[in-house]
């Protein structure tokens, strides 16, 4: 990804000045959008000052497991990612798409408001909105809700110097460091008594706050070590997908005994599809006030786990588990390839986190691949 | 897809219904009519044969219904409907003069440019005639572009027969071959009895310049495809015409994936050559 090459774009953080950042960016009108802990869990939502972060917390990850537990230092973005995506400022779970009266008079309601601005958004968090780019505004439809919330959309990304248990996003190319397309991206180099953070500029807005809070250019060694910490945390990946032809490999395997068996594990809950940063499937539901004179179409986050989903007159066309596994797990690593030129995995991990039944999605295609391998041997 | 109309591409617009007046409306069978819509703000609604509208009944929510006709005046489409759920049960109850709301046209139809100078054989099965017959009243309009024409409809009962008037003018024309079955006859039934495939036994079609266009229950579309390919028909002149849950029309719901295709708008009609990996396979 050929960071850190160039060392004139980078800058120095001092830890206050991350709280300098955020009311710089509140006062240039922003809603700053950051993490923090929520009922056992680090969760995005609006922010006032760094000290709000999760500061000094990491989350320990495991198929079907999440805690938080004390680092031991005082690290701003010791911990990786959680239950929530930003997705949800982007593509609310609700929104109310019109009111009609009875009369006929359709209202539209108004999209956003505040601008807003994300800080703290990983490699795949980045590639995930890219997904959702392609997804939502690079057809001839362009949805009004997403394209609203991301004009203006400011992004502090921040690299990941240690990923979570079931983090793979090395193996699918959209991290540990942040790709292209943010304004400022951070690498926290914390321990030993040192604690800062190197900032790279991706863009003139970028370039411009750091101006307004004032910071120094980083030097060569603290470039050099910040460099260090991501060489390392390339080599800390416990998890990885197998790209390669994978694409063909789903596609011919639609009927692979696999299916039946993780079946009988799934629940169909669909926590999958809801933590996922990259799922974007909707419906619509009908709301009628008491009077029966206005009626109001919302839309809200739907999920291809749900029987009602694919249902036409007769029943659902997917009835079993065995079916809506298949067709998520196809969406995702083939058919989104077919759709919109990427695959709709950034290898966050969340969908393995928080499978009630610790389902992992590159265990599952690794055993789609060797099956197909012990068929054809036979 | 190069030639789809998504309408107002962008703006919360494309979620706005747009009030239509049912100006007609044809009892077909006891559980099914054709409703006359015409936009109140629109002049003109143009539309291709096999395109579908969402259509909305106040308060209760909105289905995909294919366009089933146009009148001449450029401004009147017809849809038929169904009456199962809740959503087409109020369409259908609604009354002349009533509003309903209308998002579309959307999707891709029949390839009948395509097919000019070629030899058609539509076969349709039950409800699935519905989407088929703009594209018959297209091909009997231009007669002369096209080549041998057949239509095969199959339904339950004479009493599930759709477009009755229709069906009779039809089967008058010289240059239209019409053959009607059903699965179960009735005291007044002279014609043929049985599935829609048992009429693939009268007719002998030029494999190499005809297309095909079919539409109806999976079930019987899968079979149809099969005669079809008896008959030597390739693939990419097979089209079928897909139906799955839909919520938006444009794409981005994802209710109505089909392997890699959206059928709201890459579809609803499909040559066969494009989701042969797909089509026939269970729960897909």
């Amino acid at each position: 990804m050929g960071e850190f090459r160039d060392q004139s774009d980078y800058y120095l953080l001092d830890p206050p000045h991350i709280d300098e950042l955020i009311s710089v960016l509140r006062g240039l009108g922003y809603s700053v959008i950051g993490p923090i802990v929520r009922e056992g869990a680090i969760v995005y939502d609006e922010i006032e000052s760094a000290s709000q972060l999760p500061v000094g917390l990491r989350d320990r990850q495991r198929p079907g497991y999440y805690r938080l537990e004390e680092r031991g230092d005082k690290a701003f973005f010791g911990f990786v990612v959680g239950p929530h995506s930003w997705k949800r400022f982007l593509y609310p779970p609700r929104f109310k798409l019109f009111t009609v009266s009875r009369k006929g008079e359709v209202t539209t309601h108004n999209v956003g408001g505040k601008k807003m601005a994300f800080i703290g958004v990983r490699g795949c968090e980045l590639a995930a909105i890219q997904v959702l780019d392609k997804v939502l505004m690079g057809g001839p439809y362009v949805d009004p809700v997403y394209s609203t919330m991301r004009r203006d959309l400011f992004i502090v990304a921040v690299n990941c110097t240690e990923p979570g248990e079931n983090c793979f996003c090395l193996s699918v190319g959209t991290g540990p460091e942040v790709g292209s397309g943010y304004d400022l991206s951070l690498t926290e180099v914390v321990g030993d008594g040192i604690h800062y953070f190197v900032a790279k500029v991706g863009s003139s807005a970028g370039k411009s706050l750091l101006e307004r809070i004032g910071v120094r250019r980083a030097t060569g060694d603290e470039v050099s070590e910040a460099a260090a910490r991501m060489e390392k945390s390339r080599t800390l990946f416990r998890k990885s997908l197998d790209v390669t032809g994978l694409k063909d490999l789903l596609y011919r395997n639609l009927e692979s005994p696999v299916y039946a068996e993780v079946a009988e594990r799934c629940l169909a809950c669909a926590n999958c599809t809801l933590v996922c940063p990259t799922c974007f499937c909707t419906t619509v539901e009908e709301v009628t006030t008491l009077s029966g004179n206005v009626a109001e179409r919302w839309r809200r986050w739907d999920s291809c786990f749900n029987a009602d989903f694919s249902y036409i007159h007769g029943g659902p066309i997917r009835s079993s588990r065995l079916s809506r596994y298949r067709q998520w797990i196809a969406h995702k690593l083939a058919t989104w390839i077919d759709q919109f030129g990427v695959m709709g995995c950034v290898g966050c991990g969340r969908c393995i986190t928080w499978c009630p039944v610790g389902i992992d999605i590159t265990e599952e295609a690794a055993k789609i691949r060797q099956r197909e391998l012990e068929v054809s041997a036979t | 897809m190069a030639e789809q109309s998504l309408g107002a591409a962008t703006g919360l617009d494309t979620f706005k219904i747009e009030w239509c007046q049912v100006v007609g409306k044809a009892k077909e069978t006891p559980d099914t009519y054709t409703l006359r819509l015409r936009p109140r703000q629109r002049s003109e609604i143009s539309h291709n044969p096999g395109q579908f509208n969402m259509l909305y009944a106040y308060g209760v929510g909105e289905v995909p219904i294919s366009i089933s006709g146009a009148l001449s005046d450029g401004q009147t489409l017809e849809h038929t409907v169904r009456a199962v759920g809740p959503v087409t049960k109020a369409l259908a109850s609604a009354r002349i003069g009533s509003n309903l709301g209308l998002r579309g046209p959307f999707g891709r139809g029949w390839p009948l440019r395509e097919a000019e100078g070629q030899d058609v054989i539509i076969v349709g099965g039950g409800i699935g005639l519905a989407p088929l017959r703009p594209a018959i009243q297209h091909i009997i309009k231009n007669r002369e572009r096209y080549g041998k024409f057949y239509v095969l409809y199959g339904a339950r009962t004479p009493a599930d027969l759709l477009y009755k008037r229709d069906l009779r003018v039809w089967r008058g024309r010289l240059d239209t071959q019409l053959l009607v079955t059903v699965d179960r006859g009735d005291e007044k039934w002279r014609g043929y009895i049985g599935v829609v495939t048992t009429l693939f036994r009268h007719l002998r079609l030029e494999p190499n310049s005809t297309y095909a266009y079919v539409c109806g229950p999976e079930i019987m579309m899968k079979f149809t495809v099969q005669e079809l390919k008896n008959q030597g028909l390739p693939d990419e002149r097979i089209f079928i015409s897909m139906e799955r849950n839909m919520k938006c029309g444009v794409g981005i719901c994802g209710h109505c994936q089909f392997g890699p295709f959206f059928i709201c708008k890459d579809g609803p009609v499909f040559s066969l050559s494009e989701v042969s990996n797909f089509f026939g396979r269970r729960e897909v």
